[in-house]
């Protein structure tokens, strides 16, 4: 159950950012920032969609980059606010 | 000096970024719109912006996101920035809502109160002389998202003080900002370069030389460009593009500035870039 809920979140993530930057494909480990895929202003949109669409609350405490630099992390990040 | 109340005249994208940065350095901040629906908007996105700071500008000292929002008002009634010390103005770029603007504003603030008109591409000594004093009228072209960029365009119209200069470079010390300063013609060195882009890259797009994407990705891969032609064109929204062609085109007289009928076309079917979610892209919606 929770390895479905971890792939659904997962795939919602990368289809938010492949649709948002308009490129075929992208690895879950991929760094979204430093490779350049996205600028900075695509980072305010991520966590406006994490928290609209996972229903959580991005805290002062949470805004560190490698929480949202991969499609990986971002996973990992919204699961741990999930369980909280 | 130090300025401690600033005045904002549009809550557009310009608008919102601004009053982001005058937030996060501590000045209080009167944000100005004619609509209560826009102004509501503005500060959804001021709030967010200030609460997502942290992320991506790491040299801010800590603060709380909530407590720095009380720095902000809004209001659609104008008389409320007669207590500003600056005015900084974004509306439309349209010469008779400016023109409107210019007249209110002179009228209502202090006679060492400075202008800055944050256009695209309108003459700043044009704006000075609908005011009496332009002397403190100057052009601060803001890039997007303001509170990202660390560089302003500043423009000194023609009769431009060096007081008024001198004003404008302690106000960007404030904001961790240096800035260019450069003479007035339409278009100033940014906007009178960029639209040529834009507007040649949506000629090659009509074109079918290339998709969107590739248009951009030249720009970014081959240029080493942050961002192609297309995507700023959608981030600064294409009726502001259009309208800053048109003003070009009918200042310099020039043919090479004349709209791309596909640029025009988008924007007559409301496909207004990121900001109505469609473009040369398409946004989803957050």
């Amino acid at each position: 159950m929770e390895h479905i809920n971890k792939n659904n979140i997962n795939q919602k993530i990368k289809n938010f950012i492949l649709n948002a930057i308009q490129i075929p494909d992208l690895r879950d480990d991929d760094n979204l920032f430093e490779t350049g895929i996205v600028n900075s202003l695509f980072a305010v949109q991520l966590l406006t969609f994490l928290e609209k669409s996972f229903n959580i609350r991005v805290s002062p405490e949470d805004l560190l980059m490698e929480n949202f630099q991969s499609v990986d992390s971002a996973t990992s990040f919204v699961l741990h606010k999930q369980s909280v | 000096m130090r300025y401690n109340k600033i005045g904002i005249i549009g809550a557009g994208n310009i608008g919102i970024g601004v009053a982001t940065d005058l937030i996060l350095h501590n000045i209080k901040t009167v944000l100005i719109d004619v609509s209560g629906e826009i102004l509501k908007k503005a500060k959804s996105e001021i709030e967010k912006n200030l609460r997502f700071a942290p992320l991506y500008l790491k040299n801010l000292k800590k603060f709380n996101a909530e407590e720095i929002q009380g720095r902000l008002s809004l209001c659609t009634s104008i008389e409320k920035i007669s207590d500003c010390e600056f005015i900084i103005e974004n509306v439309t770029e349209d010469w008779d809502i400016k023109q409107k603007v210019y007249h209110q504003l002179n009228d209502l603030t202090p006679p060492d109160v400075c202008f800055g008109v944050n256009t695209s591409c309108i003459s700043i000594t044009k704006v000075g002389s609908i005011t009496t004093k332009p002397d403190k009228v100057v052009g601060i072209h803001f890039m997007n998202p303001v509170y990202l960029k660390s560089t302003v365009e500043v423009i000194k119209g023609f009769h431009t003080s060096d007081e008024t200069l001198n004003n404008v470079k302690l106000l960007f010390e404030q904001l961790d900002k240096s800035a260019i300063i450069v003479n007035d013609y339409p278009g100033f060195v940014s906007n009178r370069i960029s639209h040529l882009f834009m507007n040649e890259a949506a000629f090659v797009l009509q074109d079918q030389v290339a998709s969107a994407k590739d248009i951009d990705d030249i720009f970014k891969k081959c240029f080493g460009h942050k961002m192609g032609p297309l995507e700023t064109a959608d981030l600064i929204g294409l009726d502001t593009v259009m309208y800053s062609l048109d003003i070009l085109y009918n200042s310099y007289g020039d043919p090479k500035f004349r709209c791309c009928p596909l640029l025009r076309k988008l924007v007559y079917a409301g496909n207004l870039g990121r900001k109505t979610g469609r473009g040369f892209y398409e946004y989803p919606e957050i």
